[in-house]
């Protein structure tokens, strides 16, 4: 399957190119969310785009094939990186991309980037940020 | 209010016994808590309990009696058996009776939990895309923490050493070897820096305990211990929890931190008057990180503490003597109590091989769970 007919794993996760994920930021209180709560919870929240770059808060790497159902990626397993980056307005758990473990360090530059995956689908993924990598 | 005391405890062995239902492991919980209090099921005025898994508690009343005594089954994720402690208590201080019982049990299959999105009111891109485990929370958490406070590896692999040494120790535990250092870090990378021994797994077991107003502990002259204060706290904004997309960039509170601190109050005592500590070890992370939580040390003074031993039966602060779930395993609903159980025989002298010396006179046990819940105990002799 080539790359244009690879849809995103949900609806307005992220938009724009370069991608930016669409948040909520809350009418009353400010706080910013992501993604917006689905439902009659996400009319209380404007949507906005969230900042594309950020700084790594915590991170792992999932070592084993998560259980599908839910899991959905691909039967042969690679582990892969994982972490929060903090957007400065609100911290997000992302898988991450374009490194390895021993690569990584609290607070370092990261962007967003779109990533296949699975066989259909395509999904948001930070990696270190070109101009600190 | 009166005073309150817990004046018997029961146990069924955790860990897996097959062909018993984990009600039924309930329920011989609460005959050794009988038998230890010295009183019958006919004697029970109000009983609480539950399980996560394992079905409702109050039909125990088919193998306990039909004394038509009032039964609330309690239905709180891993704060089950705290929450049935608590309003056993709180019936008792109340003066609604004089007798309660609160027994907390379960029996979950092998492998970790398995969460479904909708059940939590996540989208389902987020298990989808592989980001929907218990395990990678706690990995998550440590990992900062270890970043920022300069916690070790080898420290993350001492707390399984110490767990499995105290099971060794403990009957009730389900791991009763030891493991050394090497094998703890270097069995299978679960997600990092979190190895397989460093994870307790889901297990079965049953914990009951006897509840009794100042008046019948003395009529009944049983030997128990006091309740000085219980707190029960869900999670205040800002607080970074299981299962979490996003979370506030302002750092927030911690459920743990609220519970621990009404707690102390309200038993009018102070992290440094404490002799024995149960503290919620779901991993070795955990139990490093809920010292802190719970004001015992300061952030970053875990390495050193547990270096030299503090935290060992010997040590100025035994924490998790009987092995935590490290050693006995997670069955959600009993978990909590366990931990009672195990302050209630250490201020009685009955723990056997693991009975912390000096005759401890303040107990401390701290449960914590999803999606952000923590309850305290705090037990004076």
């Amino acid at each position: 399957m080539n790359a244009a007919a690879r849809t995103p794993i949900a609806e307005n996760l992220w938009r724009g190119e370069p991608p930016q994920l669409v948040g909520g930021r809350h009418r009353d209180s400010g706080e910013v969310v992501f993604p917006v709560p689905p439902g009659e919870a996400g009319e209380a929240y404007e949507r906005i785009a969230l900042p594309r770059t950020g700084k790594l808060w915590s991170w792992t790497r999932q070592d084993f094939r998560p259980k599908s159902p839910p899991y959905a990626g691909p039967e042969t397993f690679t582990p892969f990186l994982l972490g929060y980056v903090d957007l400065g307005n609100v911290i997000v758990e992302s898988r991450l991309e374009g490194a390895g473990l021993e690569d990584l360090r609290l607070g370092q530059a990261m962007e967003l980037i779109i990533v296949p995956f699975g066989e259909a689908h395509t999904t948001f993924a930070f990696q270190p940020a070109e101009d600190a990598r | 209010m009166t005073d309150v005391h817990i004046i018997g405890a029961g146990i069924h062995p955790f860990g897996r016994t097959e062909g018993r239902s984990g009600r039924d492991q309930g329920v011989f919980a609460v005959r050794e808590a009988l038998a230890d209090a010295g009183v019958a099921w006919e004697d029970i005025e109000y009983a609480y309990g539950g399980s996560s898994s394992a079905g409702n508690a109050d039909i125990m009343v088919n193998e306990l009696g039909l004394t038509g005594v009032p039964f609330i089954n309690v239905a709180n994720g891993c704060a089950t058996g705290g929450s049935a402690l608590a309003a056993a208590r709180n019936a008792v201080a109340a003066g609604q009776c004089d007798l309660a019982l609160a027994v907390g049990f379960d029996k979950h299959e092998r492998g970790a939990f398995n969460p479904e999105p909708s059940d939590w009111g996540l989208p389902g891109w987020y298990g989808e895309t592989g980001m929907m485990l218990t395990t990678q929370f706690f990995a998550l958490k440590i990992q900062r923490y270890m970043q920022r406070h300069g916690i070790s590896r080898e420290t993350l692999a001492r707390v399984p050493e110490k767990a499995f040494r105290n099971g060794e120790k403990t009957p009730h535990a389900w791991r009763r070897s030891p493991l050394d250092l090497e094998t703890i870090l270097h069995s299978p990378m679960v997600n990092d820096p979190l190895t397989k021994y460093m994870f307790c797994s889901p297990a079965e077991g049953g914990v009951a305990l006897v509840i009794a107003s100042e008046k019948k502990a003395r009529e009944l002259g049983a030997k128990g211990v006091r309740v000085a204060s219980i707190a029960v706290r869900t999670r205040p904004p800002g607080s970074f929890e299981v299962f979490a997309p996003s979370i506030r960039s302002e750092p927030g509170g911690k459920p743990t931190e609220l519970a621990s601190q009404a707690a102390f109050e309200e038993a009018g005592v102070g992290p440094g008057e404490i002799d024995i500590a149960q503290l919620q070890d779901t991993e070795s992370g955990a139990e490093i990180m809920h010292m802190a939580e719970n004001g015992f040390c300061e952030d970053g003074k875990q390495e050193a503490w547990i270096a030299e031993g503090r935290t060992e039966i010997g040590g100025a602060l035994p924490v998790n003597t009987d092995g935590g779930c490290l050693a006995c395993g997670e069955p959600i609903g009993a978990s909590g109590l366990r931990q009672v159980y195990e302050n209630v025989q250490q201020l009685r002298g009955r723990a056997g091989e693991r009975q912390v010396p000096g005759a401890p006179r303040l107990a401390y046990s701290h449960v914590y769970g999803a999606p952000g819940l923590a309850a305290v105990a705090i037990l004076e002799r």
